[in-house]
């Protein structure tokens, strides 16, 4: 089996960098900077939708956890929610799930007014993976749920100020490609929740590591941060369901297949298709059995990198960890003058 | 989309956060439905105090429902009283929008809302 090997997005970043520290510059590089993740970002996205979503059903321990301390009656946001797997996590909270792709917000709709999981098969094939520490099952699955689903921009979200008791932003923040737009999707989110005392207004932040020493990618201290990681679709029926799904239709059947290829990070093992650059968020023209190959662009955050992302974007860490190939951070806003003068 | 997620939703263009007239987005052309959902008390009377009763009322009566008090229900009103939990689950957890527009009150962006998904991205010359 030959793996295809991820690429690196030095070049582009640093031009992305260049561009917005260069005076008078800003709004042409905030420009060029989302040009960049619509190809390599939510474009990608868009065409891999019911297929990513085939692979995402295990709650991150981490994330889990913190869902379910949250008291009965809180609000929440889902920052990133994709498929909306953590929107029924604790169902005595509303959660407010926002993504970029209007494709995934479909799915995630379409999962919260069901009363029952509709992947039930799928997973059931990807317990097999569970024995590879993929965390605890995807459940709370009754009746329609209180949650709900909207298209919003990380950058650009449409939540009142201080308006939520906690938000969620589970592996979103590494698709931004500088730092400064990292540094604001986490402000964005601070702006959001509440100022008050614990456990109020606490916003986790959960992002790829580079630190992965125990994964087979191969990435480890001191490697390169910036990198294209190819998402195989297998062949062109898959597209084409990908487009049947993004009209808001589903197929259990396409989802059963894909899952096989799930492992334990969610991630799609090494494909043994040919290695190749392939379209980088397009499609057509491809024949009838060619996988195709898109190119997701990833930041991967070094230890303590997060942490000062959370401070530059003016908030404060209350606790932060590793899993599974993974760092994450609950943050909060500076607790109001009262509160410290204790 | 449901009304309570309206009642923390504000216009995306920055500029727009600052100003009382961006909150409550306004409903245009709405279309509405009713989804059937199990009615939690616990989550409704600890949900009240999130509410921004004011703008729910704008809200309210914008959708074409009768006028809501104009002073918000106590947690003990709303466990007496299984008339009113039962209205205030109906409305805010119930019923959706389905299609139609929410318009911002300082700029006039209009978002759209299709098959129950408001759509924030906006345009780049409003980023
Ligand atoms: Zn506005």
């Amino acid at each position: 089996m030959t793996s295809l090997p991820s690429s690196s997005a030095a070049p582009a970043v640093a031009k992305l960098a260049a561009a917005a520290a260069a005076p008078g510059h800003d709004a042409q590089a905030e420009v060029e900077a989302e040009a960049y993740e619509r190809t390599h970002v939510h474009g990608v996205y868009e065409a891999i939708a019911p297929h990513f979503s085939a692979t995402r059903h295990k709650p991150w321990p981490a994330v889990a956890s913190f869902l379910q301390a949250q008291h009965p009656g809180s609000v929440g946001l889902d920052v990133g929610c994709g498929n909306g797997k953590y929107l029924r996590e604790n169902p005595a909270v509303f959660m407010l799930g926002s993504d970029r792709s209007a494709a995934l917000v479909a799915l995630a709709r379409s999962r919260l007014g069901r009363s029952e999981e509709p992947d039930a098969a799928v997973a059931a094939t990807t317990t097999t993976n569970a024995a590879a520490g993929s965390g605890v099952e995807f459940s709370h699955e009754s009746g329609a749920a209180i949650s709900d689903v909207l298209v919003a921009d990380g950058l650009s979200l449409p939540f009142r100020d201080r308006a939520v008791d906690f938000a969620i932003c589970v592996a979103v923040v590494h698709h931004l490609s500088t730092r400064a737009r990292r540094q604001e999707a986490i402000r964005q989110l601070l702006r959001c929740v509440k100022t008050g005392e614990a456990p109020s207004g606490q916003v986790l932040v959960y992002v790829w590591a580079l630190e992965q020493g125990n994964s087979r990618r191969g990435w480890d201290e001191g490697g390169e941060q910036d990198l294209l990681v190819p998402w195989v679709l297998k062949s062109t029926s898959q597209t084409q369901q990908s487009r049947t799904l993004r009209r808001g239709l589903d197929n259990p059947t396409t989802a059963k297949q894909d899952a096989v290829v799930a492992n334990k990070s969610g991630e799609p093992p090494a494909p043994t298709m040919p290695a190749g650059d392939g379209p980088a968020a397009g499609t057509g023209g491809v024949g009838h059995t060619d996988p195709v190959v898109f190119q997701r662009y990833y930041h991967l955050y070094r230890k303590g990198e997060l942490e000062e992302d959370v401070l530059a974007a003016g908030g404060v860490v209350i606790t932060s960890g590793y899993e599974r190939d993974n760092w994450w951070t609950v943050a909060a806003n500076e607790a109001p003058p009262s509160q410290s003068e204790k | 989309m449901k009304v309570l997620t309206l009642n923390f939703l504000t216009c995306a263009v920055k500029t727009c956060k600052a100003s009382n007239d961006s909150f409550p987005l306004h409903p245009k052309d709405a279309e509405l439905a009713k989804d059937g959902v199990e009615i939690n008390p616990q989550l409704l009377v600890n949900v009240l105090p999130r509410i921004d009763w004011t703008a729910l009322r704008t809200t309210s009566t914008e959708l074409g429902f009768p006028a809501l008090p104009e002073q918000p229900p106590t947690a003990e009103d709303l466990t007496s009283d299984e008339k009113m939990l039962q209205e205030l689950h109906t409305l805010l957890l119930e019923t959706q929008m389905l299609e139609g527009k929410l318009v911002c009150g300082h700029c006039g962006h209009e978002y759209a809302v299709r098959e129950g998904i408001a759509n924030f991205l906006l345009p780049s010359h409003l980023v």
